[in-house]
């Protein structure tokens, strides 16, 4: 084993998206290949029994067509996968409850608000901890303590008493994912708003500042790194949280919902298809923040 | 806030519970307070107790937390008149909000006890949160049963516990089919094949720059979402739900346990390599100590997951026990409080598991920097 510290830099002709992206595309190519190998193994005895059942004839060929085109494999096969995501998106009008596209924006508008709720809460939040020592002392423990807590347990309580008092819809999932989402962005802007050095917030006494003055001229801005991470974070749990939201009470609309019909009804396919669905969106949001995080730092005369 | 708003405060209190004497306690024809000499005589104290917290001495916490007691004791007294539990009026809500701003203040000042040693704060700090919390539960049984909340909707933390302490046989079974069986089965597998896998990925750098971006992309996907895929595959019974846990634990560790072998430097590795010391054994000595801060790390983190993906998993389908399968049950019915017995049950279990998790933590990993005073 050389030490890194004495090996010499790596030969110069391998361009750097090999050395980097080499790995990741053999790794991703490994797991397809073992994607169709356990498609083949598990659905095998499926296809087979269904054979014998009918006294066909049939040989290996035939057992690997069927594993790969069943109609309710135990596991599909990746092609089949992205035939069920290209049909159910493509293949309805768009507000059809059939279309997965439809379903994807339920529970899309529900995260979007659950995390603009999660969110500012949980900057207030922060903002008040660092303010009143007492919160910091009383309250802090009990939102670490609530996050012990299986907060998706809630979910069908808060869904039955929005419920009873007439509010239906959005809004009770966006609460649940709320709730799961402001705690990432109130310990990151805990931290981030206490990351000043002394002496910086010596410097701004010697100017007499107000406290106001300190917030914004120098904690907002220095716990913004620590916002944007944590906002990426929560983004995520807060996608987890409209799903789950979903689930309990068999909600019509939505991937939590697509979820359950898939597993009441068989539906392998529509399963994974609205997995991978569920997780685009959480790539395209997480993106999404990376971008405004970017485009910030830039304004705010980040130099990289 | 000031001493001089702190001060002005705890005034306000103790004449908000002499001012709540001259209204009627429920919108119903009940007796006056001032018919009771008991309860009379426990809010004249109250406000008594708030009038010397209101004096910064070293024992206005004291006075305050006294003050609060007898308020909340007054208070959740009067709630067994049948007249006043859900009718409750101004004079009732006015004791409440002044026992409320007076506890708010005793914290401030139980707060800002000036502690010498280490025991001291440690038991200030300790004290702190725990009055925040027993408060907030008061709050909560206050409000629900003086406004009348059907219990349907929200139920008293009061019956909450009759109910828990009712069905522990129940609660006890179901304990061991979610937590005892699904989770700890597959929270020892998913860490296990986790660190497993991270260590093999360490010793060959294609693996770990193939496998590293991989486990962050998947990290931050909604995995429990496989939950019904793992129930079609293992069946109802608790391996589809270990599998889960198995599953949302695997890349947390994954990631972590490759971060922080990594963290041994490369003095420390020239060190072992002047030891003539073998890969297994720079492994064994230098780079998992190291990377114990990171691998419990990854082992907290994944003991709250492991609950929460158990639970969600058993809405997919369960034998007739289970946290999961249990709420689900009995928000049907509408009997909220076992689902509160439930919640509470979960808590305490992921609460206690953390909490183990973290002494361990502290035993195995006490060289840290972050232990040393």
């Amino acid at each position: 084993m050389t030490s890194s510290a004495l090996a010499l830099p790596r030969a110069a002709w391998r361009p750097a998206w090999v050395t980097e992206r080499a790995p990741v595309l053999a790794v991703v190519a490994v797991l397809f290949v073992l994607w169709y190998l356990a498609a083949f193994l598990m659905n095998a005895p499926q296809v087979r029994d269904a054979f014998e059942r009918n006294d066909i004839k049939y040989t290996l060929t035939d057992v690997i067509a069927g594993t790969m085109n069943g109609d309710r494999p135990v596991v599909p096969a990746p092609h089949q996968v992205v035939i069920e995501l290209y049909d159910s998106i493509f293949g309805y009008p768009l507000d059809s409850r059939r279309n997965l596209a439809y379903h994807a924006w339920v529970t899309l508008s529900a995260t979007a608000v659950g995390f603009a709720i999660g969110a500012i809460f949980g900057i207030l939040l922060a903002i008040l901890i660092v303010h009143l020592r007492t919160l910091e002392k009383s309250l802090l423990p009990w939102i670490i303590c609530s996050q012990m807590v299986p907060i998706l347990a809630i979910a069908p309580i808060i869904i039955v008493v929005f419920g009873a008092i007439g509010i239906r819809g959005l809004l009770p999932k966006s609460i649940i994912s709320a709730y799961l989402c402001f705690f990432p962005v109130t310990i990151g802007m805990v931290k981030g708003l206490t990351s000043p050095d002394p002496i910086q917030l010596d410097l701004m006494r010697t100017w007499s500042a107000n406290k106001l003055q300190v917030f914004w001229k120098l904690r907002w801005p220095s716990s913004i790194p620590f916002l944007f991470t944590s906002l990426k974070v929560s983004v995520t749990i807060s996608l987890v949280g409209a799903i789950v939201a979903e689930l309990p009470t068999g909600a019509q609309a939505g991937i939590g919902a697509r979820l359950l019909t898939g597993s009441y009804y068989g539906q392998t396919v529509q399963i994974w298809a609205a997995l991978v669905a569920a997780a685009v969106i959480a790539t395209v949001l997480i993106g999404i923040i990376d971008l405004i995080a970017k485009w910030t730092a830039h304004r705010m005369g980040a130099t990289t | 806030m000031t001493a001089r708003w702190e001060t002005i405060g705890f005034w306000v209190a103790a004449a908000g519970l002499l001012l709540a004497l001259a209204f009627p306690l429920s919108s119903e024809p009940a007796p006056a307070v001032t018919a009771r000499t008991d309860l009379l005589l426990a809010i004249v104290a109250a406000a008594a107790a708030f009038a010397l917290a209101s004096w910064r001495t070293a024992f206005s916490a004291l006075f305050g937390l006294v003050g609060t007691a007898l308020g909340c004791a007054v208070t959740i007294l009067l709630l067994r008149d049948a007249e006043i539990a859900g009718y409750a009026d101004w004079g009732y809500w006015l004791i409440v909000l002044a026992t409320w701003l007076g506890a708010i203040l005793t914290s401030t000042r139980l707060a800002a006890l000036p502690t010498g040693d280490q025991t001291a704060r440690w038991l200030r700090d300790l004290a702190v949160p725990l009055f925040f919390g027993a408060f907030l539960i008061y709050l909560w049984e206050v409000t629900v049963r003086g406004f009348g909340v059907s219990p349907v909707l929200m139920p008293a933390p009061s019956s909450t516990a009759t109910r828990l302490a009712v069905s522990l046989p129940v609660l006890s079974e179901d304990f061991m089919q979610t937590f005892v069986r699904s989770v700890l089965a597959g929270y020892a597998i998913g860490c296990g094949a986790g660190f497993l896998v991270a260590i093999v990925a360490y010793r060959y750098n294609f693996l770990k720059r193939g496998l590293l971006p991989l486990g962050n992309f998947v990290s931050a996907l909604p995995i429990v979402g496989i939950a019904p895929i793992m129930v079609m595959w293992f069946g109802f019974d608790w391996q589809s739900k270990a599998a889960v846990v198995a599953v949302m634990c695997f890349f947390p560790m994954l990631v972590n346990t490759l971060a922080g072998l990594a963290v041994a430097g490369a003095m420390e590795r020239d060190l072992m390599r002047s030891y003539a010391a073998r890969p297994v054994q720079t492994l064994v000595k230098l780079n998992l100590p190291a990377a114990m801060p990171f691998v419990f790390n990854a082992l907290k983190i994944n003991s709250t997951l492991a609950l929460i993906g158990a639970i969600v998993a058993e809405f997919f389908g369960t034998p007739t026990h289970g946290i999961g399968f249990r709420i689900s049950i009995e928000v049907a019915r509408m009997s909220l409080d076992m689902v509160w017995a439930e919640i509470a049950l979960a808590a305490v279990a992921g609460m206690a598991f953390y909490g183990i998790v973290a002494l361990a933590e502290r035993a195995v990993t006490s060289w840290h920097p972050s232990y040393r005073n």
